[in-house]
């Protein structure tokens, strides 16, 4: 399987910071994003195309940063759905976009460990 | 790099915990103080709380986003002044648009640079520095008031007629108990005297323009505009020989050196403006008005009186003000002779 995270990106993360901050940043990421697709799943039940948007532009701005290039890219689809109020043409994509957040998690972790 | 600033103390502000950390950690890293909230509400109270001299804002944020927050920290008389950078996504560029022209200093966006991190962060608090120099430089000779004025509208050093109440005061004499007159003691008599007459001319909306030697001149009514322009600088006198008085009460309890003021007063056009150059301007006033000031503050010499005032800054008194008319003088320089009055108590041992 091809990988889901840009070396380059995550590479000088690593040189930035060090090794140990970027397990607690990646630690931090696995626990908060599973919780946000959850409320995104919650706000699209419930209508509020607000919060789906705002917590799509979060896990954007994260993946962004672990160099999850394909997963910022499919929230930032889903950013847009929400500020445009189109909720209803969501459909799969908030599951393609759970497939692909659970590859990165796995790949986030093994780099890590 | 060498790290020989002092730390800056600064709040993140981001709902994101990933986004918290990182800022976090390339901050310290850069040997500043962070603190974090994670959302505007937590941060508007801890910068109430607190004390800090930067924000990094994220503009997403439930409860109280970025916009809500940068609109709450201008409405604020003393968080106003504090620096804010934006901290967005970098496909967000004109919603950060709006926030400079809200008032946001600078903006980074996120995945954060770490090198423009460090040199953003660090200008901000450079400026602000700066300004905060500035500011006391300012509070030094000028009303809190002013040093805002000065600082919000920049410094134009163009000048314009104004109407305005113009104020000499100086020491008429100092009276020794002792035979003492050791240098460091007359040092810190002018220390306290100008500390007590700044305190008078400030809490009456008044500004102090020039300490030459042991004179004072103040302006009330400009730059900043109080109606009661005159009233106002009679407030001050009386404050001023009030104040002396008590401060000559505890020096003759302490056998040390006391002092006597004179104060003239006198109303009408000033052309007043910022003088000097960009880097080094007071704020001024010169012409008639305040040349009779100064001629009318000598005249306490010769009257019981410690403050005198002209018919312009007679004419702004409430009615019933008590007031001894001296009768016409002819000052120096002047043509027409000028009706003076003698504000406060007569002192019982004129002077010769």
């Amino acid at each position: 399987m091809p990988s889901k995270i840009d070396p380059n990106t995550f590479d000088s993360l690593r040189q930035m910071t060090d090794a140990a901050f970027v397990s607690q940043l990646v630690d931090t990421f696995l626990e908060d994003a599973p919780r946000q697709i959850k409320e995104m799943r919650a706000a699209l039940k419930e209508g509020d195309a607000e919060t789906f948007r705002r917590l799509a532009h979060s896990i954007k701005s994260n993946a962004a940063t672990f160099g999850a290039l394909e997963l910022s890219d499919q929230a930032r689809e889903l950013e847009m759905l929400g500020k445009e109020n189109k909720l209803d043409q969501v459909a799969g994509s908030l599951d393609a976009f759970e497939a692909t957040f659970k590859s990165v998690a796995r790949e986030l972790r093994d780099l890590t460990e | 790099m060498t790290t020989y600033r002092e730390p800056g103390r600064l709040l993140v502000v981001d709902d994101n915990r990933v986004n918290r950390l990182l800022l976090g950690h390339g901050l310290e890293q850069n040997g500043h103080i962070v603190a974090s909230a994670e959302n505007g509400r937590q941060a508007m109270e801890m910068l109430r709380a607190g004390s800090y001299d930067l924000v990094l804002l994220d503009i997403e944020m439930p409860e109280m986003n970025g916009f809500q927050v940068l609109e709450a920290l201008l409405q604020d008389p003393v968080l106003r002044e504090l620096p804010v950078i934006m901290t967005s996504a970098s496909d967000e560029l004109d919603r950060v648009v709006k926030c400079i022209e809200m008032g946001a200093e600078d903006y980074l966006t996120k995945p954060l640079n770490p090198i423009l991190l460090r040199a953003r962060v660090n200008a901000s608090l450079e400026k602000k520095r700066l300004r905060d120099q500035q500011r006391k430089l300012f509070r030094t000779f000028a009303t809190p008031e002013v040093a805002e004025e000065l600082l919000q509208k920049g410094l134009t050093l163009g000048g314009k007629h104004v109407t305005a109440t113009a104020m000499f005061s100086d020491i008429r004499s100092f009276t020794t108990i002792t035979e003492s007159n050791d240098p460091a003691d007359v040092i810190e008599l002018l220390n306290d005297y100008f500390t007590l007459m700044f305190d008078a001319v400030s809490s009456n909306g008044g500004t102090l323009n020039q300490m030459v030697g042991d004179g004072i001149m103040a302006v009330f009514g400009a730059p900043v505009f109080h109606e009661d322009h005159r009233l106002r600088a009679v407030h001050a006198a009386l404050d001023m020989v009030e104040n002396l008085d008590m401060f000559n009460v505890d020096r003759a309890a302490r056998n040390k050196l006391q002092i006597k003021i004179g104060i003239g007063i006198a109303t009408g056009k000033v052309i007043a403006g910022y003088t000097g150059t960009q880097h080094r301007a007071t704020y001024t006033c010169v012409g008639d008005t305040v040349n009779l000031a100064a001629r009318i503050e000598s005249h306490t010499k010769t009257v019981p009186y410690s403050i005198l005032i002209d018919q312009y800054t007679r004419e702004g008194l409430p009615a019933g003000t008590l007031v001894d008319e001296l009768g016409p003088v002819v000052f120096k320089g002047k043509q027409q002779p000028i009706n003076i009055f003698g504000v406060g108590a007569k002192q019982e041992n004129a002077p010769a």
